[in-house]
């Protein structure tokens, strides 16, 4: 069996970020396991721009941050399997996996990083009525086929779900030269940031149906031929007559990302049913110690920027469990959802692990103008923040210092107020 | 007084633009300002998209204009890439195409391949 | 070419005729219309392996279905195909129930069923910790079991190929003549001639069964099938503990009722609803009305089932001959050497493995010759990764090192299995045909991530173009065209 210090399950920004703060913080014998055959994972294949203005105070393509950070992992030790796919992992962070050259290996690590990323939800999830066939592809086997194999999936498309990659992807096909015929979003809000409206539909005309979903779909030799869309009631129940009919080809859903927790769940790491995620603390480590998670395999982001940062934090907490480890992190404290709020990460706080301050993501649960995010322990305000915008597809973040942790109780509410 | 929404970063503000004197309001940043003006004056997009590569394992090559260009002109600029085809090794920032529809925007790669 | 017998329809009934006739020295010929076997209700049921208590004492649905039962735990193992036998209970909540529930045993008895018993409210408990409260007796029949059923028609059909029979894959029946004793079968393809012709048409018997009668007194009075679609959920694996056994409702007029159970691939199935109203017998489309009908009947089997967790819906046709509960297999009696396998619903899958036998002795009626070849043999279907020992997997990937690269990440197939799938007797170009041959694609993704591989995989191996690679069926296309005003790029 071999032996490294530090096994990060994927190569993606979440991976190479771990790494490569890791590596900074003096941990040299780490590995990261790659199931593609280059790094940088999902960011090859999202070619447009606006990632990195936090990051690297600039816009860059997903391709070029990819590139960034291979580029900083490129020159440190850090090892690299691609082309591998890791198949089991152990709650004695034993990982197994399996690749052309070396056959079916076993690797015993210190600690283990899990950045394994996320995945669609697919027309099953979300259970769509109507003829199964051809050309019904998530928003994200899309832009693969489109943008990394050069194939037009779809001619006349309609797509179903207003997250960023549905957007993003109704652009893409419009420059591609397909007519994209409606956007149709169940919420009575968009699920994608503003800027993706402005820029990938309204620049092209395309209309966004709010409220509507997807009640048909009929097939003619093997193919879409007509989707079938109705608008839905504030039970998001479909309204009887209200349908409306698209000729087209092909449906495209953008109907949300589900963290990719397989080998989470069968090592025994406990996961929150809100984010998908494992429960973690405040250094991104899991139930299982020496095990740390971060980016979307943990949560779903809608910004990269904030998957580096995150990350960035679990290599830096992988380094300091490797390197010197202290068993008493001190006293816990519990964060707990309050009103309107949909999850927070982290949701464990041990108080003696916290350096300076602790950042602290969530989201909210609907679409809210001019709030206050309120942190009470004990009944006490510790932290507040007006919001002029808040909705549930804008992550949000928050940092409380030590000191106002040292102040509260074994539990923290964060919520919304007017 | 127009209402925009800004697309300088993924925050999105809710801008209002007077169309005379080019006032921006609403704006977090002076980003949002230029972009509010320029929305009025001359809206300008940076383009991203693919274009054919020969010696990879994958079909296309990552590109993008490396300055905003005339959002008119978006599908001319699509239209120019049709017929490139480009051969591995290329670098990130290697310029494919040189001051495209005569504006000194170039088209760069955005993948080493 | 003439053949001794020709086959018309390669769903399960087809290819285990197919499979039982290629140990005999006569020239077989397998017809089916679709571009793989196993295209219509095959590969859309509940994949149940019944233990036989259903069909009324006397019928050949009883008999066959009891026979197939036990024919199944020998054969699956030999041609490696996923079966297991974890037995089935027909929950009861009521005193009505109780009583069905007695019946169902006695018409065991009758039929031949091992080892039922009728288990009391604590017993049921035990054996399903998930049941429902009010759940207070169960028919427990050990002899039930769940299979893959595309895999087995494959694994049949393969067989079947490699021993001598021809497939004709894409190969519609128009016509069929019959002069001067030998059937003129005319096909969308090449006219294919024949001695005996066995009608395994499933949804379609009927109409192919009138394709030779002339009379239109007999074409009225001939058989009709009704499709009669049910409609399923298939949820992720983190639910395929919460059943341990097939659990059906007591049956009603409709059906067998609502079932859970586990799937061969450790998923939970649930469904089927019974609908009359499919718009034609190869509509299977799936509606909110049939969902929401399984949804809430399924709960009263199996507590805390998380629909959120589907993967996949989906809706397979029955092919039903109102009035009849039976099947209908025999010669025609107006059209000498014509065998009809008819009305083929639910237990037929469990009952295949005898129509094989049946089929042997209604030719021998008809005044056929069979013999035994001499060099007959199985090959199982390739094993699973998942299967493998690491042992086994470090083998194969010795041998070949496509074993050691991942191409479906949810189900762990390699791309050495999904090129070997497509290096098997008979070869399909679509992406659904690799992920009955390999599982690649039946997970939770839902081949989000491994579609456009293996794509590539079938485009380099069957050296085509990946606008020529389908979805599924003929016509069902995923690349409409190449992106920069490109071809495909090889």
């Amino acid at each position: 069996m071999n032996k490294h210090d530090l096994v990060i399950i994927g190569g993606g920004p979440a991976g190479l970020s771990a790494a490569y703060e890791a590596y900074q913080a003096g941990v040299e014998d780490i590995l990261i396991i790659e199931r593609d055959n280059t790094l940088g994972g999902i960011l090859n294949q999202c070619i447009h721009n606006g990632f990195g203005l936090h990051r690297f105070k600039e816009e860059l393509t997903g391709p070029e941050y990819a590139g960034r950070f291979i580029e900083m992992v490129n020159k440190t030790n850090v090892q690299v399997k691609s082309n591998s796919m890791v198949i089991h992992l152990t709650n004695d962070k034993q990982v197994h996996y399996v690749n052309k050259d070396e056959g079916y290996q076993v690797c015993q690590a210190k600690a283990v990083i899990l950045a394994m990323g996320c995945r669609e939800r697919t027309r099953g999830a979300i259970s769509i009525p109507g003829d199964r066939c051809a050309g019904i592809f998530t928003a994200g086997a899309c832009q693969k086929y489109v943008n990394m194999d050069g194939y037009l999936v779809g001619k006349r498309v309609v797509i179903l779900g207003s997250g960023d990659i549905g957007l993003i992807m109704a652009r893409r096909m419009t420059l591609e030269g397909a007519k994209v015929l409606a956007v149709c979003e169940l919420m009575p809000y968009s699920n994608g940031l503003n800027r993706n409206i402005v820029q990938c539909l309204n620049d092209f005309d395309i209309p966004l149906y709010l409220s509507h979903t997807v009640t048909d779909i009929i097939e003619s030799d093997g193919r879409v031929s007509k989707v079938i869309v109705s608008k839905v009631d504030d039970k998001l129940k479909p309204i009887k007559g209200s349908e409306i009919e698209f000729d087209c080809d092909t449906l495209l859903l953008s109907v949300g990302l589900i963290p990719e927790n397989e080998l989470s769940k069968e090592a025994g790491i406990v996961i929150d049913r809100r984010t998908n995620g494992p429960v973690v603390y405040e250094n991104m480590e899991t139930s299982i110690e020496g095990v740390f998670a971060c980016g979307n395999v943990l949560h779903v982001h809608d910004l990269v920027d904030y998957v580096s940062q995150e990350a960035a934090k679990a290599g830096v907490s992988a380094a300091k469990y490797i390197l010197h480890d202290k068993k008493d992190k001190g006293r816990l404290i519990k964060l707990t959802n309050g009103n309107l709020i949909g999850y927070t990460v982290p949701q464990k706080v041990r108080l003696d692990n916290v350096d300076d301050s602790l950042g602290i993501f969530f989201r909210v649960r609907s679409v809210m103008e001019k709030k206050r995010i309120v942190v009470r322990s004990n009944d006490k305000v510790i932290y507040k923040v007006m919001k002029l915008h808040l909705a549930p597809s804008e992550m949000e973040n928050i940092k409380l210092t030590k000191e106002q942790l040292q102040d509260c109780g074994d539990e923290i509410v964060i919520a919304v107020e007017d | 007084m127009k209402e925009l929404i800004c697309i300088a970063c993924p925050r999105g503000c809710h801008l209002q633009v007077n169309e005379e004197t080019f006032e921006v309001k609403g704006n977090t940043c002076p980003r949002g300002a230029v972009y509010g003006v320029n929305e009025i004056k001359n809206p300008v997009r940076v383009i991203t998209s693919t274009v054919k590569i020969k010696g990879s394992d994958i079909n296309r090559l990552p590109v993008k204009t490396d300055k905003a260009i005339a959002k008119g002109l978006m599908f001319d600029v699509i239209k120019l890439l049709d017929d490139v085809v480009v051969t591995s090794p290329v670098n990130i920032g290697d310029v494919i195409l040189e001051n495209i529809l005569g504006t000194d925007v170039n088209i760069v790669a955005c993948k080493k391949m | 070419m003439k053949y001794n017998v020709a086959i018309i329809g390669a769903g399960i009934t087809g290819t285990a005729i197919a499979f039982e006739l290629s140990k005999y020295d006569i020239n077989v010929c397998l017809i089916e219309a679709n571009n793989d076997v196993a295209m219509a209700t095959t590969k859309a049921n509940s994949g149940i392996v019944h233990a036989g208590y259903d069909p009324l004492p006397g019928t050949n649905m009883a008999r066959l279905n009891v026979l197939g039962n036990k024919m199944y735990e020998e054969l699956a193992p030999k041609l490696n195909v996923h079966y297991k036998k974890i037995g089935s209970l027909v929950i009861g909540r009521n005193e009505e129930n109780r009583k069905l529930i007695e019946t169902l045993y006695e018409r065991g008895i009758k039929n031949g069923v091992p080892g039922m018993k009728i288990l009391s409210k604590e017993e049921v408990r035990e054996l399903e910790p998930n049941i429902q409260d009010d759940v207070d007796c169960a028919l427990y029949a050990p002899s039930a079991g769940i299979v893959s059923p595309w895999e087995m028609a494959l694994a049949l059909a393969e067989n079947a190929v490699r021993n001598g029979v021809d497939i004709k894959l894409s190969t519609k029946v128009v016509e069929i003549n019959k002069v001067d004793g030998v059937f003129q079968i005319i096909t969308n393809k090449k006219m294919i001639e024949a001695d005996y012709v066995i009608n395994a048409a499933g949804l379609y018997a009927d109409e192919v069964y009138k394709m030779v009668l002339n009379d239109n007194d007999l074409k009225a009075k001939s058989f009709k099938i009704v499709p009669v679609k049910g409609e399923y959920y298939l949820l992720d694996k983190t639910q395929g503990k919460l059943a341990n056994h097939v659990v059906f409702q007591t049956p009603n007029e409709l059906g067998k009722g609502v079932l859970v159970s586990p799937t061969v691939h450790g998923n939970l199935i649930v469904g089927p609803n019974a609908s009359y109203s499919a718009r034609s017998k190869n509509d299977v489309s799936n509606t909110s009305e049939a969902f929401d009908y399984v949804r809430v009947a399924s709960s009263i089997s199996i507590k805390d089932i998380s629909f959120r967790d589907n993967i996949r819906n989906f809706a397979g046709v029955r092919a039903t001959i109102p009035g009849l509960d039976d099947f209908i297999i025999e010669e025609s009696p107006y059209v000498k050497g014509f065998i009809n396998f008819g009305g083929i619903k639910s237990p037929g899958l469990t009952a295949a493995p005898a129509f094989g036998l049946e089929a042997v002795e209604l030719l021998r009626k008809c005044g056929a010759s069979l013999n035994k070849k001499v060099d007959w043999d199985i090959l199982p279907l390739p094993k699973f990764y998942k299967d493998m020992t690491k042992e086994e997997i470090n083998q194969k990937i010795k041998e070949n090192p496509q074993y050691g690269q991942i191409i479906c990440r949810c189900e762990t197939v390699s791309e050495g299995e999904i090129v070997d799938a497509l290096h098997r007797p008979f070869v399909v170009n679509s992406i659904d045909g690799i992920k009955r041959r390999t599982n690649a694609g039946m997970g939770r993704c839902q081949g989000g991530f491994c579609g456009p591989k293996v794509l590539e995989i079938i485009k380099r191996e069957l050296h085509i173009k990946a606008d020529e690679v389908l979805q599924d069926k003929e016509g069902s296309n995923i690349v409409l065209s190449y992106t920069k005003g490109g071809k495909d790029d090889e």
